[in-house]
């Protein structure tokens, strides 16, 4: 997509940013009180991350904000003038062969072990297994689990998740 | 959410002098925001403090200085934190979650709201929110309340893990605003309800948080962070324990222990801390000093299995504390 070019949200108070969103550099107009996950989703149809409580109980809006992973439905816009961010649809572009049309290995590893269901909290799995795994805290099975406690899938697809982070915590490169 | 104008600030002066009726400061964002969705926070501003120099970990007169903008992930996983100060690091791991973390910030964690749900109603009265319109919780849905140190005008609890640690640490906080700088004993920053439940802390409107300072004393050797709640993950504490021990031998020589989820600021009983020096490290002794404390406890109608589940956790917890091993963060067996 190229530059936004629809017209500021409010005509009173718009405030230009600048986002670098999956790759693409981005000038956007912003009302304030407009959420990173509104944002992503309204304004510019990256309608992948999803929005489950809105109010940063689910994990659901997980995304990465300059490598770290965050919840969008608790982050304003305009504070994150100049970050980079990366949305379920930018990963594939995040893994190892960047630039074809592979998934990253977390998203092979999630179709691979059926790690999921309904697909709902799915998107914030996956941004949010690859924060985890960039943070380098958690190691073991517990560990990934209570890193993960972020994410909560109604489908109890939870075993498979973990089975899926594990495969490319040990074979990562590899896979 | 209301409209409001936003002001970035560049350095604390900025931020202090954007300061005015209506305003707030925001930080991670992680309640603010929340409390904006449910209109229970209406700020005509919002002034952005996260990009003020205040985002480091410095060493401070032996202890460390922790940054009010550094993130509580930032500070939980600061190798000299975990060094000399795990029971910080534990607590602030047992709160939230990863991306929470990762967001919210000291000063914000301080400076977070109660989880009472009619506080978060604007549907339903609530003294803390609307001074003088009464307190539903008290005879109503109480379960999450307080046990310590209510009032007949709110019965609300401090939400945070952080500070049940900064409390038994005894950090000072450190503030900036229209007068000047000035440091604030952690056992004096936030406040018990009384007459004036629509004050959570001490703080004087247009100040700002900028830095916690921890002492040089952080009982790395032996403490634990024992949190209880209704899921093992993600949800905030129905009653927690912060212990911190130095021993001599089997002799108790220093004793802290703050207690979260069970008053509007994080609980301690100096007259208990004071009870376990210079006792032998037994289950006995531990006992004697949980019954001290919730000898004074006042459960509301649902919340009377607070005063034995904290009985339980206070000796549990100097247990942990006294073995040198403190509950584990992602085995959540009880040790
Ligand atoms: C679903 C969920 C679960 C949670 N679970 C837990 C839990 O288990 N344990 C726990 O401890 N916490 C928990 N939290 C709360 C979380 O820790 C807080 O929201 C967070 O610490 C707030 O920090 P922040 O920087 O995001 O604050 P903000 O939301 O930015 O600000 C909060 C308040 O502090 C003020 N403020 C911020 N910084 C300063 C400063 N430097 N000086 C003066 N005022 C300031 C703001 O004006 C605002 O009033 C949870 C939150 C959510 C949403
Ligand atoms: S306990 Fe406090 S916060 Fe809750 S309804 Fe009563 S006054 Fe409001
Ligand atoms: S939509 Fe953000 S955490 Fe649920
Ligand atoms: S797959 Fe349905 S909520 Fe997780």
């Amino acid at each position: 997509m190229l530059l936004d070019t629809s017209p500021p949200v409010s005509a009173d108070t718009p405030i230009g940013i600048t986002l670098t969103i999956n790759g693409q550099r981005r000038e956007l107009q912003v009302a304030p009180w407009t959420t990173l996950l509104d944002l992503l989703r309204e304004r510019l149809d990256l309608t992948g991350t999803k929005k489950g409580c809105d109010h940063g109980q689910c994990g659901a809006c997980t995304v990465l904000v300059n490598g770290t992973r965050v919840n969008a439905c608790l982050t304003l816009a305009v504070m994150k003038d100049g970050a980079e961010i990366t949305t379920v649809e930018g990963l594939a572009s995040l893994g190892e062969r960047k630039g074809s049309n592979a998934l990253h290995p977390i998203q092979e590893a999630f179709i691979e072990h059926d790690a999921f269901q309904c697909g709902y909290c799915t998107p914030g799995q996956l941004c949010s297994a690859v924060g985890m795994m960039g943070e380098g805290h958690a190691h073991s099975r517990d560990e990934i689990r209570e890193a993960m406690s972020g994410n909560i899938c109604r489908c109890g697809a939870y075993t498979n998740i973990v089975d899926a982070i594990e495969d490319v915590m040990q074979h990562g490169a590899a896979r | 959410m209301n409209r409001f104008d936003y002001v970035r600030a560049g350095t604390v002066a900025e931020a202090v002098g954007a300061f005015g009726d209506g305003a707030r400061f925001i930080a991670g964002g992680t309640n603010l925001i929340d409390l904006m969705k449910y209109e229970v926070e209406k700020p005509g501003r919002l002034i952005d403090i996260t990009r003020l120099p205040l985002q480091g970990i410095e060493e401070h007169e032996g202890g460390l200085r922790l940054g009010a903008l550094a993130t509580n992930a930032k500070v939980a996983y600061d190798a000299r934190v975990a060094e000399r100060y795990p029971l910080l690091r534990n607590a602030i791991l047992a709160g939230a979650s990863a991306q929470l973390r990762n967001a919210a910030t000291t000063g914000g964690n301080l400076l977070q709201r109660t989880r009472c749900y009619y506080f978060y109603d604007a549907g339903t009265p609530c003294n803390k929110r609307e001074p003088g319109s009464g307190c539903p919780a008290i005879g109503g849905v109480n379960r999450i309340h307080a046990i310590f140190g209510a009032s007949d005008q709110c019965i609300a609890t401090h939400p945070s893990d952080m500070c049940i640690a900064l409390a038994a640490l005894e950090a000072t906080v450190r503030v900036s605003g229209p007068d000047g700088e000035r440091a604030i004993p952690f056992a004096e920053f936030h406040r018990l309800p009384g007459n004036a439940p629509e004050k959570d802390t001490t703080l004087k409107p247009g100040e700002i948080v900028v830095s916690v300072d921890l002492p040089e004393r952080g009982f790395a050797r032996n403490y634990t962070y024992l949190k209880l709640r209704d899921r093992l993950s993600y949800a905030f504490a129905l009653v927690s324990v912060a212990a911190g021990l130095e021993l001599d031998g089997d002799t108790i020589t220093t004793a802290r222990l703050a207690l979260g989820g069970v008053a509007h600021k994080p609980w301690r009983n100096q007259e208990a801390e004071a009870l376990l020096v210079g006792q032998p490290a037994t289950r006995e002794t531990f006992a004697k000093a949980a019954d001290l404390i919730v000898a004074e406890a006042k459960p509301q109608s649902e919340n009377g299995f607070k005063v034995e589940l904290a009985r339980r956790a206070i000796v549990r917890g100097l247990e942990q504390a006294a073995a040198g091993t403190p509950q584990s963060l992602s085995d959540k067996r009880i040790q």
